[in-house]
């Protein structure tokens, strides 16, 4: 009935699209670092460090589309300011590699990142101490997102702004975010943002090994992330989700304290943007204020609307289609993209409801009776 | 705050309560004693405040004024929903309110009684006895065929059921019922009816209703609401007697 122990063959026992996807990325994970390091390049098998690069940026961006659809697509929390956890992972991994870089700035000062000998600064602010350790910044990749939401969680949810209200304010707060960090008095380099970085752990970040590495790594990330929401929405945890989704008063007159479920939930997928954020920055080399503006959270809501809400699975797909339809048309038709996205978010809307999954759905279902819900994974499990 | 006058055997005392919106009074001094054990029938014209009524005993109101005392001297104008509903108290909405992406079972589940907190829920595992319970449960409300299908493919009166099934397994001190036989057939009210006296005494049950038939077949002590306070109290026959009762329900 209820998965308590962390076992993923029974997890997935009736998550059919997750196990594919949970194959497709073990198998990149292990395939594309060889077919991009070990096949020549003069071979049709080989994989460019152009498309590692690129598909390890998608892959990042799925990790964030998990995130959204934990606490939109199973508990009814439509945030519009998820770019802003990403973003702030993407600071905390960019503030140890601007750290890594030493003395071979420009200005080589062994201390002192360029933008900061530039607009004369002395020392190191203190909230950069820490960040030259490794095992610091990735805890801080996890706890600024953590802490963030853990505070903008209990205020929202303990004053039950829930709804429109709550799309409107997290919009509010990657919008602060974004005015913040284009300061450059922030100490983050204004609107430049970090980048020109060196090398992680010692290995240099322009070297094929380090980029297909990190290309893995994501995978690997995606992958345990997804077995990790998978645990969470089978369990009762995952069931009283829904029911806040579903019917919110009836969860609170049952006894149970709605805003602490959301918090917590809430919480967990601000970290998971984190991580995002921290493996999308060595792989595109700067993080900049832009990822805070508002229009990037919008654009995350609408790869999971479009892949499919409520079934982890989707918002991964939903994430990678858009995305690859993106670099496809901002190169081919860069003016005609943002309608396309908004022409695309409201044909899935209208037309399929349950986005690219539930066309899948319900080619595969003539047979079978399909329930009427986005959420439908978890009874499946559950029966 | 000081409780006056309270019997041993009240479970719940509602003492002078007010509650305006914009001004409108909904609840107007409002006074009621529920023994332990007892069912009272709620009766009253559409907008009397007998829906408000539970809203302030259930935590989702606060009142102007007046106290609500459950139990010895338990003060349920400190405490939030979801705290009233783990102190004992359990509440049927009006419109049938259940989880309609999940199954019937999953639906009781989250009901039953038991650890509320986000960890708990985490690691949560049913015992053999609470799925016991359940599925006695499922059989009492009529729906063990429906047992492993969605809550949302349910009709209007089953909802009802189910719901009042969750109640069962919350198993509360004290229910609170908002119109339960409200799109239900004839032989579905008297069964609803029945279970409803069956569980008294073991609980404590406020039940609002319009069907007279249903209130009839109840056979309890009956309080007439009106304009936010209690009109009449007693026995159906001799409230129906009531001048000032015919008046309201028949107009000036
Ligand atoms: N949240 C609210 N805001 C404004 N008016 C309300 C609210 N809740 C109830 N009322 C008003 O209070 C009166 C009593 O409503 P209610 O308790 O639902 O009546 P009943 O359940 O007896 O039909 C009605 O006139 C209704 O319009
Ligand atoms: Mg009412």
């Amino acid at each position: 009935m209820t998965n308590t122990a962390f076992n993923p063959r029974s997890l997935l026992a009736s998550d059919v699209g997750g196990r594919r996807l949970l194959m497709v990325l073990l198998a990149i994970a292990i395939f594309v670092p060889i077919l991009n390091l070990a096949v020549p390049e003069s071979s049709v098998f080989h994989v460019s460090t152009y498309t590692v690069s690129l598909v390890g940026k998608y892959l990042c961006l799925a990790l964030l589309a998990l995130a959204v659809d934990l606490i939109w697509g199973y508990c009814g929390i439509l945030s519009l300011g998820h770019g802003a956890f990403f973003a702030l992972g993407g600071y905390a991994m960019g503030m140890y590699l601007m750290r890594q870089i030493g003395d071979r700035g420009v200005y080589g000062n062994p201390e002192l990142p360029d933008f900061m000998v530039f607009l004369n600064w002395q020392e190191l602010p203190w909230y950069w101490s820490g960040f030259e350790s490794f095992g610091f910044a990735m805890l801080m990749v996890l706890l600024v997102p953590g802490i963030l939401a853990f505070i903008f969680g209990l205020l929202a949810f303990r004053s039950r702004v829930t709804g429109v209200y709550f799309s409107i304010i997290s919009q509010a707060l990657t919008y602060a975010l974004l005015l913040a960090f284009f300061r450059n008095d922030m100490g983050f380099g204004g609107n430049n943002g970090l980048t020109d970085f060196k090398d992680i752990l010692g290995f240099s970040l322009q070297s094929d090994a380090t980029r297909a590495t990190l290309f893995s790594l994501t995978a690997i990330a995606l992958l345990l992330s997804y077995l990790l929401c998978r645990w969470i929405v089978d369990t009762k945890l995952g069931r009283v989700l829904i029911a806040i989704r579903d019917a919110e008063s009836r969860t609170r007159f049952t006894g149970y304290k709605v805003e602490y479920f959301k918090v917590f939930v809430f919480v967990l997928s601000a970290m998971i943007a984190g991580v995002a954020g921290a493996l999308y920055v060595p792989q595109v080399g700067i993080i900049n204020p832009g990822e805070f503006s508002p229009l990037n959270s919008i654009e995350i809501v609408v790869w999971v609307a479009i892949g499919g809400r409520g079934t982890l699975y989707g918002a991964v797909l939903g994430a990678l289609l858009v995305n690859y339809a993106k670099t496809y048309f901002t190169g081919a038709m860069p003016e005609v993209w943002l309608f396309m996205l908004g022409g695309l978010f409201v044909i899935s809307t209208i037309y399929l409801p349950k986005g690219v999954v539930g066309v899948f759905q319900k080619f595969k279902s003539k047979v079978a009776v399909e329930p009427d819900d986005p959420s439908i994974q978890s009874k499946e499990a559950a029966s | 705050m000081t409780v006056s006058h309270i019997n041993d055997d009240a479970i719940l005392y509602v003492n002078g309560v007010s509650k305006s919106f914009d001004g409108f009074k909904a609840l107007n001094n409002l006074s009621l004693i529920l023994n332990k054990g007892e069912m009272r029938a709620i009766i009253g014209p559409n907008g009397a405040g007998k829906t408000t009524m539970m809203d302030v005993i259930t935590g989702k109101l606060r009142p102007d004024t007046g106290e609500v005392i459950f139990g010895d001297n338990i003060d349920l104008t400190k405490y939030d929903e979801a705290e009233i509903a783990n102190l004992g108290i359990g509440r049927k909405f009006q419109k049938p309110t259940v989880i309609e992406s999940l199954t019937l079972f999953e639906n009781l589940e989250l009901a039953i009684a038991g650890h509320r907190s986000v960890f708990q829920a985490l690691f949560h595992k049913l015992s053999g006895e609470q799925t016991d319970r359940i599925d006695e449960v499922l059989d009492l409300v009529a729906l063990p065929t429906r047992r492993n299908e969605l809550a949302g493919a349910l009709s209007h009166g089953q909802k009802q059921w189910l719901e009042i099934g969750m109640l069962l397994v919350q198993n509360p001190e004290l229910l609170l019922v908002d119109e339960p036989a409200a799109g239900m057939t004839d032989a579905e009210t008297e069964t609803t009816a029945e279970l409803l006296k069956s569980i008294t005494g073991k609980h404590s049950v406020v039940v609002v209703e319009h069907d007279m038939d249903f209130i009839k077949a109840l056979d309890t002590t009956v309080s007439v609401l009106h304009e936010g306070s209690t009109l009449a109290e007693g026995r159906l026959e001799d409230v129906q007697n009531n001048e000032r009762v015919i008046e309201v329900y028949l107009g000036r």
